[in-house]
């Protein structure tokens, strides 16, 4: 399957390129386009972002792979992202760590069934001061405690 | 102690990070009084107020604004703030972009005006998501006000400030993997020039500087170096937005002054120590500076000078608090998984040793460890020290150091619990 950026997106890119004094600027910014367009890179939108910014697909690839927020394949609908750093390990992210896992059903690295959740843990979020902290996509919640993780994953569908 | 507020001065205003409340509280009137200044003027002003570069190295910001004065065949020239915030234990910037991302813009146009530039870019770490919809809206807002754009304020001077979003990748907060990250790069940081010079975007000239010190030269430009200089120490001039995290009372970013004593600062702004603990030990500026031990934490005062006496450094001022409650090697562990994460593997004894010394420590945990687990931590530690591209691998060196020197017995027990 091939992979094409939306008109939308296309058009967004287009009117960043005249910010930047070379169009290869623009890879991380086309890489977050097709992030918010089908939630990871596969080999398909590597090569069109490659042909969009007219460099080599290894190219793409090798950017790709480096960033710790780009993923290569499919995860599940809510990415809980528990920060495992170390004020956070002060605070108590243990415990949350556990309420989590045995709630989901699942290790750190693996997504349920259903594919809502993926668990991961990350390093420092840059919130330590309201650790523990965890992101779930792109939102971050603060002060966790282990009836909060629960309000917050009953919220989600 | 003594207020001192010169970049967190509207943080508790309602709705600070809206052009008006921002405006009404005085924003962007450097701007129109730069304008009436030579650029050079600017750079000499910061210069004199001893501003130190607020992102971790402390570098003077004078000496790096002067190297973009030179002559550079007409070339372009670029501002990058950096807004990547990845040190463990910093979240300082955020509170900025959040609560006066005003006070951000104001201090580059400044800036970018100084050093005769027309394009500023914020490299923001991609975590910052939420962050970045307020930095925009704000930026958006200038936009719109005619702040930014063709015209600044209707002077003759364009300006153009993009906000670039990372990835994840701590290393890419060190100044030229950031640039190669914004050149559509993995984040590699590049080998260092031997003499002065700029860093450089696609080969042109650039200035890459911290947003907490961007945001301290509107003050420079108001209020004038002298008054910049009333605060802090000779060598330390100024403020930092100074964090607590870990075992404190109240956790939080508080400004304060250079000089400050560390246990003044915890108790007055923190609180104390949580639950009424003995302290054990102080991580003063970021992960990557090594940790105090409580005595040296009751004699420290929050500066660049005092800070080197016990072989650490001020960083970028995010104190991580740890109680008598802490194991020191559980910490240090800690640590070292994520250096072992972050490296970005172009350099032999970082991309390995970080691998190494993680399986280390995690021997020693495990109570798998012999007496020559520390000698081996400590030899490894040695062959990261000041043979890497960049000081990723010496800050782990003295990490490692830190915690083995001064909580030695702690590795120690779990050896002997061996026997
Ligand atoms: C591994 C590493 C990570 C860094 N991360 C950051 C960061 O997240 N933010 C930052 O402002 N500076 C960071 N720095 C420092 C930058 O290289 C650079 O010195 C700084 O942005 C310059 O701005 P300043 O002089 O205003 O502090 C880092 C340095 C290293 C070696
Ligand atoms: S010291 Fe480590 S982080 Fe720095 S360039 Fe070398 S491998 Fe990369
Ligand atoms: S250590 Fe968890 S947010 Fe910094």
């Amino acid at each position: 399957m091939s992979f094409t950026f939306t008109e939308e997106n296309l058009q967004a890119l287009e009117s960043l390129e005249k910010r930047y004094p070379s169009k290869e600027a623009l890879m991380l910014p086309a890489l977050w386009k097709v992030m918010r367009q089908q939630g990871h890179i596969d080999t398909e939108a590597m090569v069109a972002v490659a042909e969009w910014l007219e460099v080599p697909p290894v190219k793409v690839y090798g950017v790709a792979t480096f960033y710790t927020m780009f993923h290569l394949e499919p995860i599940g609908r809510h990415h809980i992202q528990l920060c495992k750093t170390l004020s956070c390990a002060l605070c108590g992210k243990a415990d949350i760590l556990a309420h989590l896992k045995k709630k989901l059903g699942i290790e750190v690295g693996e997504t349920t069934e259903d594919g809502r959740f993926t668990l991961s843990q990350v390093e420092c979020l840059g919130s330590c001061g309201t650790a523990p902290v965890m992101q779930i996509n792109d939102t971050l919640y603060e002060n966790l405690t282990i009836e909060k993780v629960d309000e917050i994953l009953e919220g989600l569908e | 102690m003594r207020d001192a507020k010169i970049v967190s001065r509207r943080f508790d205003l309602p709705n600070s990070h809206t052009l008006e409340v921002a405006q009404k509280h005085g924003a962007y009137k450097a701007v129109e009084k730069a304008f009436g200044m030579k650029p050079e003027a600017i750079v000499e002003e910061v210069d004199r107020s001893g501003l130190r570069g607020k992102g971790g190295g402390g570098a003077p910001a004078g000496s790096k604004w002067k190297l973009m004065l030179g002559d550079f065949g007409g070339r372009p020239k670029y501002l990058a703030v950096n807004c990547d915030e990845s040190e463990p234990g910093t979240f300082k910037d955020r509170q900025i972009i959040t609560k006066d991302p005003h006070l951000l813009i104001e201090g580059i146009i400044l800036t970018c005006y100084a050093i005769g530039s027309h394009d500023a870019y914020i490299y923001i770490r991609g975590e910052y998501h939420d962050f970045q919809k307020i930095l925009q809206e704000a930026i958006d807002e200038a936009y719109a006000a005619g702040i930014l754009g063709e015209k600044v304020l209707g002077h003759d001077y364009r300006l153009d400030v993009t906000i670039h979003r990372g990835a994840g990748a701590y290393i890419c907060g060190e100044k030229s993997a950031l640039l190669e990250s914004m050149e559509g790069k993995r984040g590699h940081p590049r080998l260092k020039p031997h003499q002065k010079e700029p860093e450089w975007y696609f080969g042109n000239p650039t200035l890459v500087n911290n947003v907490e010190t961007i945001a301290s030269v509107p003050f420079i430009v108001n209020e004038g170096a002298d008054a910049y200089r009333s605060f802090g120490t000779e060598k330390s001039p100024g403020t930092l937005l100074f964090a607590l995290s870990g075992h404190v009372e109240r956790p939080g970013v508080y400004e304060a002054e250079f000089g400050t004593p560390m246990m003044e600062y915890i108790e007055h702004f923190g609180g104390g120590i949580r639950g009424g603990k003995a302290l054990k030990a102080v991580i003063p500026g970021g992960a990557s500076t090594p940790v105090l031990s409580a005595e040296e934490v009751a004699e420290a005062t929050l500066d660049y000078e005092s800070l080197r006496q016990y072989g650490s450094s001020l960083g970028t001022g995010g104190m991580i608090v740890m109680d008598e409650s802490v194991d020191m090697v559980e910490a240090l562990k800690n640590l070292l998984e994520f250096y072992h994460h972050e490296s970005c593997g172009q350099c032999t004894p970082c991309r390995e040793g970080t691998g190494w010394v993680d399986a280390l420590v995690a021997d020693v945990l495990a109570q798998k460890g012999s007496p020559e687990h520390i000698e081996k931590l400590l030899d490894v530690s040695v062959t990261m020290n000041g043979k890497t591209i960049c000081v990723f691998a010496p800050a782990v060196s003295g990490v490692i150091d830190g915690f083995v020197g001064k909580f030695r017995g702690e590795f120690e027990a779990y050896l002997r619990s061996l026997a």
